[in-house]
């Protein structure tokens, strides 16, 4: 340590208020069919943040999310062009290995979707599709995935009971738990709480806010209130376009369009 | 007259037509019931289970042993087959081929067999299998049974695959399951009971089936599990013994309809529960 401390302050300011750009969208387009749904969306999802997306219905979040881990190559009639790079590698590419990609990008959907098997076995199941674990390992792995996912002390003594038998939020957690262990460096969250209670969702509010320790969060919400509680950045999307995006706390107290001011008092959407 | 009143008087009218029609397919059902049973009753005895089917003739005793042997032997042998075949078809229906010429065609031809009169399924392994081989043998009767499961389960498969909601395929996909093992581990896994409760009903379907087998598999006095040979079996027996004027046929005809009537029953409720049970 040197005694001029003030550059270092700054640097350590910078590196702040610019944090490293894990996945970045340049110039990316999304097609259903005919129908463009994307325009031309040049964005920054920043490492170990929450990136909150907010818009009205049908203004193509969810479908921005689902590029992230080619969801959409499901549908054969869906498809993107331009570039969308994770950690500096073009995941829209052909060769990408999709099945490595989801490994790297988890996803948790709207309604939970436990499969139907033990509350282990829900975890073990992603873990298995990437990973050779011994029993003890694999043990270690749900356990560490249940804790994360603040469902461990619930489920503790009856990982063997079926995990479509747990409650709607937690059977949400359940798959949080279950994409997180497969230790993914991005979790998608497509409105993870919509379909949840006031108590399960403040759960699984809590729990965004301490999975972004270890986890570049990007999540879809209805909910405006929830975006300026849990997120870092938010984006405003309308119509397909990347309309605004920023710091939340710069979003939703002095935002640059006014679009996104009305949309944000609830004058429209 | 009051609106209420005249709504109350019109929904107690619905439901009397309602509970006269219901009462009216039940008396049929029960008359049918109660007379397979009286008829079946007299004629049961251990007899039925350890001899071979009599010749004609009063005084002559005997029972249903090779028949009851080859219908289970060739019930067992479809199921073998059509099963496999069928539940794996309808994974293709249902996970692969949903938007596919191939798979639309394939589910419209589907239709057609499940609903084609089992004596076309006869006649035809009759034509191409009997007719070639020169005579009447189990296996050909096994071939049109099968003929008949095979659409059963091809159809309770993919219908019972589709009504996974495709929110639990985009779950297993999203964690990068190859589409093999989503198959097998997450939509298959979901919709077992259903499958199995189409396979036990399929079963149920067959195991009264006359028609086919009277071109096929035909029917045997004695005992035989010669696959190559004509076999006995319990609806072809219940055929011949029921049109024939011989006291003693007749009796064992009435308790052979009394053991298919039960062992569906039978399938029918252990069907049933199977279904309920998972999807508490």
């Amino acid at each position: 340590m040197n005694t001029d401390t003030k550059p270092s302050a700054r640097t350590t300011d910078k590196a702040a208020a610019r944090p490293d750009a894990q996945v970045v969208f340049r110039n990316l387009d999304f097609y259903y069919g005919r129908h463009h749904a994307l325009k031309s969306i040049n964005l920054d999802v920043y490492r170990r943040h929450v990136t909150a997306f907010i818009g009205p219905s049908g203004c193509g979040k969810s479908t921005l999310l689902r590029t992230m881990n080619r969801m959409y190559d499901l549908y054969p009639e869906q498809r993107a062009t331009g570039e969308l790079l994770l950690e500096g590698k073009n995941i829209l590419d052909r060769d990408v290995d999709i099945s490595l990609l989801r490994a790297e990008v988890g996803m948790v959907f709207q309604k939970p979707t436990p499969f139907p098997m033990s509350i282990y076995e829900n975890i073990a199941f992603g873990v298995r599709l990437h990973e050779r674990l011994s029993k003890t390992d694999m043990d270690e792995r749900v356990t560490w995935a249940l804790q994360k996912a603040a469902l461990w002390e619930e489920t503790k003594d009856k990982l063997s009971q079926s995990g479509m038998r747990l409650s709607g939020g937690q059977q949400q957690r359940l798959c949080i738990a279950r994409a997180i262990a497969v230790r993914p460096k991005v979790l998608l969250l497509d409105e993870p709480t919509s379909a949840l209670d006031p108590i399960s969702t403040m759960h699984i509010e809590e729990l965004v806010s301490e999975l972004k320790a270890e986890f570049t969060i990007a999540i879809v919400t209805h909910n405006m209130q929830q975006a300026a509680r849990i997120s870092d950045y938010t984006a405003y999307m309308y119509i397909g376009e990347m309309v605004e995006f920023g710091l939340t706390d710069q979003i939703f107290v002095e935002p640059r369009e006014k679009q996104t001011k009305d949309y944000i008092t609830g004058r429209f959407g | 007259m009051d609106l209420r009143e005249k709504r109350r008087i019109i929904n107690k009218i619905a439901l009397g037509l309602s509970l006269l029609a219901m009462l009216f397919g039940l008396f049929w059902l029960a008359w049918v019931l109660f007379t397979t049973l009286r008829l079946g009753v007299a004629g049961l005895s251990l007899s039925l289970f350890t001899q071979m089917t009599p010749p004609p003739g009063a005084g002559e005793s005997g029972g249903l042993l090779n028949a009851i042997a080859g219908s289970l032997v060739m019930i067992v042998l479809a199921v073998a087959l059509g099963t496999p075949l069928g539940v794996l078809a309808g994974i293709y229906l249902a996970e692969y081929g949903k938007h596919t010429w191939l798979g639309r065609v394939t589910h419209f031809v589907n239709g057609v067999l499940l609903s084609a009169p089992s004596i076309i399924v006869g006649l035809f392994v009759y034509a191409v299998y009997v007719a070639r081989t020169g005579n009447f043998s189990a296996t050909a009767g096994v071939f049109s049974l099968a003929l008949i499961v095979l659409p059963v389960v091809v159809a309770t498969s993919e219908n019972m695959l589709r009504l996974v909601p495709d929110a639990l395929r985009e779950a297993a996909f999203a964690l990068g399951a190859p589409r093999h093992v989503m198959i097998l581990k997450v939509t298959l896994r979901a919709s077992l009971s259903g499958v199995m409760t189409g396979i036990l009903l399929a079963i149920a379907r067959i195991a009264g089936e006359t028609a086919p087998l009277l071109f096929t598999a035909l029917s045997n006095q004695f005992w035989s599990l010669d696959l190559n040979k004509p076999m006995a079996n319990l609806p072809v027996t219940i055929f011949k013994f029921a049109m024939s004027p011989f006291k003693n046929w007749q009796e064992i005809a009435w308790a052979g309809v009394f053991l298919i009537t039960l062992g569906i029953l039978a399938l029918n409720i252990v069907a049933r529960v199977f279904f309920r049970d998972q999807h508490k």
